[in-house]
């Protein structure tokens, strides 16, 4: 008999938008490169804030910078985030950035160094980040129905036992917490290659299916066919794919795709880093297939929890957002069990179904809404990567 | 399930259309009388092992011919590049995508 999943709840911060966190930081943010150091001086200044410091931000133009924009914007307004301050070299930027964040109605403060310097800056911002302290740490967590959840999910070191065990478990969660309402997100482009004609039809209707093709296709043309020297043979799979037992692409589609499970149907196609905005309802994102990007990208749209299967071992966190790993593989939870937060390795025994790992994954799921560290978290793993889509100016 | 009991497998095939199965132990050795099991449906049989195949690596469920398509989740996920016999190691060595 399948379980019902309608009357889980979680204690989570409810934000000003309505949108529900499940973690409650202060976010010290730089609009690009040359603003870190003072994000990280901040941040050592006053205790509780989080730095996230990263390579880019000058210089970009077109979609490039749109990207750059969405996902700065993005970071800083995904509920996990009580509040922002935002540090750029030049205020024009920096506004851009501070009020895109605004709109969730989250308290924002926007400091540029450009006649003051990193002293002056530090000092103001410093000043405000401990308002944000005192302000966020007595917020209190409120009981919240499943389907404020936006749960995101990306595969990395994949292997064979992904396919049997991880992944489905994940798929499985898709079947179960979808139809209660939760808001989910998968991608990888590059990775349903070998899969494309499976994945196009999951999509909940022929629109969205061709609109799916349209953009995979693109992909390939533009991406793989414009810039490869060989083909994808050194980088799909990886190296750490094959040493898993993985042989072809195609091979490592399909262990993919089941993280969309039986049922799950997909509603819509995101931009990365963008929002959803057609309702709950499972979603793609048009994202790279590496681990960091992938989960930065879906953060930036609004993911609070990311569920991440692992065969070899990837060891990604991401700053703002827990995630959890699950493995099926038994010499990885063996070797590294230190990163992995949910063994399902009796699948592969005949120990334990999918349908039984899957509410596993629920559950764990609930007690990292709860405030649980994940194994990421734990280990301070804080991978932030930007995607850039082309050369800066 | 109808695994026999306390006998944990060796060997797992997504569908019955599979012509590779997936090692599930470590420190798997030639002759290793297996236990296969296709997870479709929990069906069971015996095969043996023509190799030392490490954990996650796969195997051919009968002999197979270069040039036939290697199936997987009953889907199509390349070809063979060399023939190999039953129970033998398959991977990049003498199975690739026919995409590239």
């Amino acid at each position: 008999m399948a379980k019902r999943h309608d009357n889980i709840t979680f204690k989570g911060y409810r934000r000003e938008n309505g949108r529900v966190g499940v973690r409650n930081h202060v976010v010290i943010l730089p609009v690009d490169d040359i603003s870190n150091a003072a994000v990280e001086a901040v941040a050592n200044n006053v205790k509780g804030t989080l730095a996230i410091p990263h390579a880019y931000g000058r210089l970009q133009f077109g979609e490039d910078l749109e990207l750059h924009f969405r996902t700065m914007i993005g970071t800083g307004a995904n509920p996990n985030v009580a509040a922002v301050v935002v540090i750029g070299i030049e205020p024009g930027w920096t506004k851009r950035i501070a009020d895109g964040i605004r709109e969730t109605g989250k308290p924002v403060a926007e400091f540029s160094i450009e006649q003051n310097g990193d002293f002056e800056t530090i000092r103001a911002a410093s000043w405000k980040a401990k308002e944000f302290v005192h302000w966020a740490t007595e917020l209190e967590r409120e009981e919240c129905a499943v389907s404020d959840l936006w749960v995101s999910t990306k595969c990395g070191e994949s292997d064979t036992t992904t396919g049997l065990g991880s992944c489905p478990t994940v798929g499985n969660m898709y079947d179960k917490l979808l139809p209660e309402g939760i808001t989910g997100f998968f991608g990888e482009t590059s990775e349903i290659t070998g899969a494309e004609h499976i994945c196009q039809k999951r999509a909940i209707n022929e629109e969205v299916g061709e609109r799916w093709y349209k953009m995979w296709k693109a992909y390939q043309d533009e991406v793989i066919f414009a810039h490869q020297t060989d083909d994808l043979s050194d980088s799909q799979p990886t190296k750490g794919n094959i040493e898993g037992g993985l042989t072809t692409i195609e091979e490592k589609a399909l262990g993919n795709l089941e993280k969309i499970g039986r049922t799950s149907k997909y509603i819509d196609i995101l931009e990365p880093a963008e929002e959803p905005a057609s309702g709950a309802g499972l979603y793609f994102m048009d994202s790279s297939s590496a681990a960091a990007e992938c989960v930065t990208l879906m953060a930036a749209g609004g993911a609070v929890i990311h569920t991440f299967p692992t065969g070899q071992g990837n060891v990604v966190g991401n700053p703002i957002v827990p995630v959890i790993k699950i493995t099926a593989n038994p010499r990885t939870v063996r070797t590294m069990g230190e990163h992995v937060d949910v063994d399902v390795s009796g699948i592969l025994r005949r120990e334990m179904t999918i349908d039984e790992a899957g509410d596993e994954l629920i559950d764990m799921i609930r007690r990292t809404a709860n405030g649980r560290h994940t194994a990421a978290e734990a280990l301070g793993h804080r991978e932030f990567s930007m995607t850039k889509l082309y050369r800066s100016a | 399930m109808n695994v026999i009991p306390n006998e944990v497998p060796h060997l797992l095939v997504h569908d019955h259309e599979d012509n590779v199965g997936v090692v599930v132990v470590e420190g798997l050795t030639a002759g290793t009388d297996m236990l296969c099991c296709v997870t479709h449906d929990n069906s069971t049989f015996r095969l043996t092992a023509g190799a030392d195949v490490p954990i996650g690596h796969k195997i051919a469920l009968k002999d197979l011919k270069s040039g036939e398509t290697a199936i997987k989740y009953g889907e199509d996920i390349g070809k063979f590049i060399a023939d190999i016999p039953k129970g033998g190691h398959v991977h990049t060595h003498n199975c690739k995508t026919k995409r590239w």
